[in-house]
């Protein structure tokens, strides 16, 4: 079981409160994350990455066990931690704007 | 006794006042979607209880959503509740939020630029829908004016969309340049006297016209004059800001543009400038009363560079000749200390007997006027601030 900690205002698209619990078939990696998030809540697809290159939103961040794996290679496995469901994926929206 | 459903698209979310034909009391819901940038939210004519919205997001990106019960719930088309989230193919659904730019050899007459700021080519990239537009005919049918500028239809009820690639391909598309605003496709009329005819206006590259259903295009911007273009009547390039048209005059249409109020006889042909003793030609909302053709609502703004009324008096002119003789319509407007704006969709009127007036105001008030604006009230004055205001008259 992965966590998963989303921005609240697609915590009200999806219709969930706090924190996401997935399955991941395979490696668990931003990518296999990020499909396994779409395909439980199609209603986020193109809201984190854009429809047509599957592209991350420039306001968007990944982190991990506090570190910033935002620029990281997407089929990178991301930590144990992360894997086990010890420790949640965070999806940040930056701070930009008032 | 008729009913009025005013709907308020904000920066935070969206709002829905009803009241009955008297439109003394009103009953305010929401925020729907809140904290999200509602920019339209508008009610099918074919069927009232058909309501589509535009939620937006510069972090998130484009939501469509729907409501079929007047606005009490709502899903989005691509993923209604209920059915399945994936295709049989196991692919995740969430159509309803694709917006793709037609680039197929067949239809799209591949364009790949728009000029930018500075002149220079710059591409055609998504980023939200201004406005939408449902069918006269048919609630499932829906146009989308989005920002980069360019036309989308769906007949499914907002659960996908194609571009009507006719209107950037037609041969102007590569000499559009945004507004302040961005570039953005923000009005859309539909002729009721002929359903061939759409109008559009682009900010900023002008108006256009489809005699088609959309097919083919063409600039109507003859007599538009833009002192703040190189070529001050070119084709293209022109901030046009709205259009209003009364249905029973289809070949009539009323612009606000960035300076200058304009008016057609021959459905865009040609321009004729009508701000006559306006204090101010600046501004961004234009609309036609609902049983007199010849009598349209501006609000004037300073200029371009200051974006609120006048002496700080927020005041509605009115033509009741259509256009060149304007009065100041302002008992129960604020009449000092007012710097608010009213954007470009921010303006609606119903269809009562009495035609109520409506906009919305960059501070959050929504004013009403049940006589014509004669006298206005505030309907709410404490909203984030008011992106969009369409009315729809219930029986």
């Amino acid at each position: 079981m992965i966590l998963v900690v989303i921005p609240p205002h697609l915590r009200t698209l999806a219709g969930v409160r706090g924190d996401v619990e997935l399955e991941v078939d395979g490696e668990v990696t931003r990518r296999s994350v990020l499909d396994a998030l779409e395909a439980r809540y199609p209603m986020l697809r193109g809201t984190i990455r854009e429809h047509v290159a599957g592209e991350r939103r420039p306001f968007l961040r990944f982190f991990a066990c506090g570190e910033d794996v935002t620029h990281q290679p997407a089929d990178a496995p991301l930590p144990q931690a992360i894997a086990s469901g010890a420790e949640p994926f965070y999806i940040i929206g930056a701070i930009a704007g008032g | 006794m008729s009913n009025v459903r005013v709907l308020v698209g904000t920066r935070k979310g969206a709002f829905i006042l009803t009241s009955d034909g008297k439109r003394e009391k009103w009953d305010v819901s929401g925020p729907h979607f809140a904290g999200w940038e509602i920019y339209h939210v508008k009610g099918s004519v074919a069927d009232p209880s058909r309501i589509y919205a535009s939620q937006t997001s510069g972090w998130f990106g484009q939501i469509i959503q729907r409501s079929d019960d007047g606005g009490k719930t709502w899903i989005q088309p691509g993923t209604p509740a209920g059915e399945p989230t994936t295709t049989p193919e196991g692919v995740p659904k969430g159509e309803s939020n694709k917006f793709l730019y037609d680039a197929s050899a067949e239809t799209g007459k591949p364009l790949t630029t728009h000029q930018w700021y500075d002149g220079k080519p710059h591409p055609w990239e998504f980023k939200r829908v201004w406005h939408l537009e449902p069918s006269l005919d048919n609630p499932d049918t829906v146009y989308a004016g989005v920002e980069d500028a360019a036309l989308f239809r769906s007949t499914n009820g907002g659960q996908t969309w194609q571009e009507l690639p006719g209107l950037r391909g037609h041969g102007t598309g590569s000499l559009w340049q945004p507004g302040a605003g961005g570039m953005c496709l923000h009005t859309i009329l539909l002729d009721p006297g002929n359903r061939e005819r759409i109008f559009v206006a682009i900010s900023a590259a002008g108006a256009f016209r489809s005699d088609d259903a959309g097919v083919t295009w063409k600039p109507i911007n003859q007599g538009l004059y833009s002192q703040y273009i190189p070529n001050p009547t070119a084709e293209v390039g022109h901030c046009v800001h709205r259009i209003a048209m009364h249905p029973s005059h289809p070949n009539v249409l009323f612009m606000q543009k960035h300076w200058d109020v304009m008016r057609s006889n021959d459905a865009g042909d040609s321009w004729q400038e009508i701000s006559g003793n306006l204090p101010t030609d600046f501004g961004f909302v234009i609309d036609v009363h609902a049983h007199q053709p010849e009598t349209i609502y501006v609000v004037p703004i300073k200029s371009d560079g200051e974006h609120y009324p006048p002496e700080g008096k927020l005041r509605v002119y009115r033509s009741r000749t259509g256009g060149n003789e304007w009065e100041p319509l302002t008992k129960g407007l604020p009449q000092s200390n007012c710097y608010v704006n009213v954007l470009r969709d921010a303006m609606a009127v119903d269809s009562l007997d009495s035609c109520g007036v409506y906009f919305g105001t960059t501070g959050g008030q929504v004013y009403g006027s049940a006589d014509a604006g004669e006298t206005w009230a505030p309907i709410v004055r404490d909203l984030p601030a008011v992106l969009s205001v369409e009315v729809q008259t219930l029986p």
